[in-house]
């Protein structure tokens, strides 16, 4: 590096872009890792259901295990929209 | 006590069957009886890398068959005393592997063969192959270039780790995973081109087992089939013996992480 290059503002280089794309898809891939394999097939079946009945988007059902002293609690989150 | 090592890292070509044929070679040297198994059925490897193609006779799908015996599968190495090569089949068949077949092979070579250490050089993916070289393991090395691809890679094998070994499934925790950052170029990294040592341990946050420099001498070694850390000459056989050393509990400092820092002259005009 020359002397000039400290004079001009730092510009992102392209290491710390990767580290901040890995960062966020590591930390988005580790929470939905670890809950059962039935996880995507029962979102996807719930969200057929609520369907039937109120039109919802795709990411309206939101469904996730949580572990708590030793019981293991499903917990599900139906978004409805605003105007049914 | 035989230690059962799995050596992974998900996405291929990253240097699992080099580290591999390092890290059991560095056992032998010290004095270890080692065999190193190549878990890559249909896209047999190892024997290349270690030198010995033309001696293979049978292969692990042979002995989980039954149709040879452990002490006749095994090869043993002509430069190393105590090391051991067991070849993957080159059947296409992918359910040739199957879990009771493998613990019989490794049962044999702990008890019939009496070995310190057997390290299973996975295949890349998350597939059958790789999933039976880690379910046994005791302890696992994962193997990751500074690059996107293959940390996202390892950081999913670290994930399966935790909970697909036998000793997840028996309730006995992790097992011991450490990481090896491999074609490591100090030189890119202080441009800011590549991940660094540093910035790499922080997303997987595993402990560091070595780092292994891009060099010229990995592909002289596999050109000539002899394990690269018998290159004590070179950067990467050096690096590789540190990180068996480190693998055995001694602790050394990482050498060949940072660039030898220019003078004043070449900071001033240097490019």
């Amino acid at each position: 590096m020359s002397i000039f290059s400290y004079l001009l503002p730092k510009k992102q280089t392209s290491a710390s872009v990767a580290k901040e794309r890995l960062q966020i898809i590591v930390a988005r891939e580790r929470s939905s890792r670890g809950g059962p394999d039935y996880l995507p097939q029962l979102q996807e079946e719930l969200l057929m259901v609520v369907r039937k009945y109120v039109p919802v988007g795709q990411d309206a059902v939101n469904v996730q295990v949580d572990r708590e002293s030793g019981c293991d609690i499903l917990e599900l989150n139906i978004t409805l929209p605003e105007d049914s | 006590m035989t230690k059962i090592v799995v050596v992974t890292s998900g996405k291929g070509g990253v240097g699992k069957t080099t580290t591999s044929a390092a890290l059991a070679t560095g056992l032998a040297l010290r004095g270890f009886k080692t065999t190193v198994i190549d878990f890559d059925v249909g896209l047999r490897n190892l024997d290349l890398i270690m030198g010995c193609e033309r001696r293979v006779v049978y292969d692990l799908v042979n002995v989980i068959n039954g149709d040879a015996n452990i002490k006749q599968a095994l090869i043993k190495d002509k430069r190393v005393d105590n090391l051991f090569i067991l070849p993957a089949s080159q059947t296409r068949d992918k359910d040739a592997l199957t879990q009771d077949g493998v613990e019989k092979v490794l049962n044999a070579l702990r008890d019939d063969m009496q070995m310190d250490y057997i390290i299973c050089d996975s295949p890349a993916g998350i597939e059958k192959g790789a999933l039976m070289a880690a379910y046994f393991a005791d302890e696992a090395v994962v193997v990751t270039n500074p690059e996107v691809s293959s940390v996202r890679d390892s950081d999913r094998i670290i994930g399966i780790l935790a909970s697909k070994t036998r000793h997840a499934e028996q309730g006995d925790g992790d097992i011991p995973s450490r990481l090896l950052l491999t074609r490591y170029s100090p030189e890119r990294v202080e441009k800011g081109e590549m991940l660094s040592v540093q910035d790499v341990q922080e997303i997987l946050a595993i402990e560091l087992l070595g780092v292994i420099p891009e060099s010229q001498a990995v592909l002289n070694a596999s050109n000539a089939g002899s394990p690269v850390v018998l290159d004590t000459q070179s950067d990467a056989g050096q690096a590789y013996a540190d990180a068996v050393a480190r693998f055995l509990g001694d602790e050394l400092p990482h050498r060949f992480v940072t660039l030898n820092k220019k003078g004043l002259f070449g900071r001033l005009f240097g490019g």
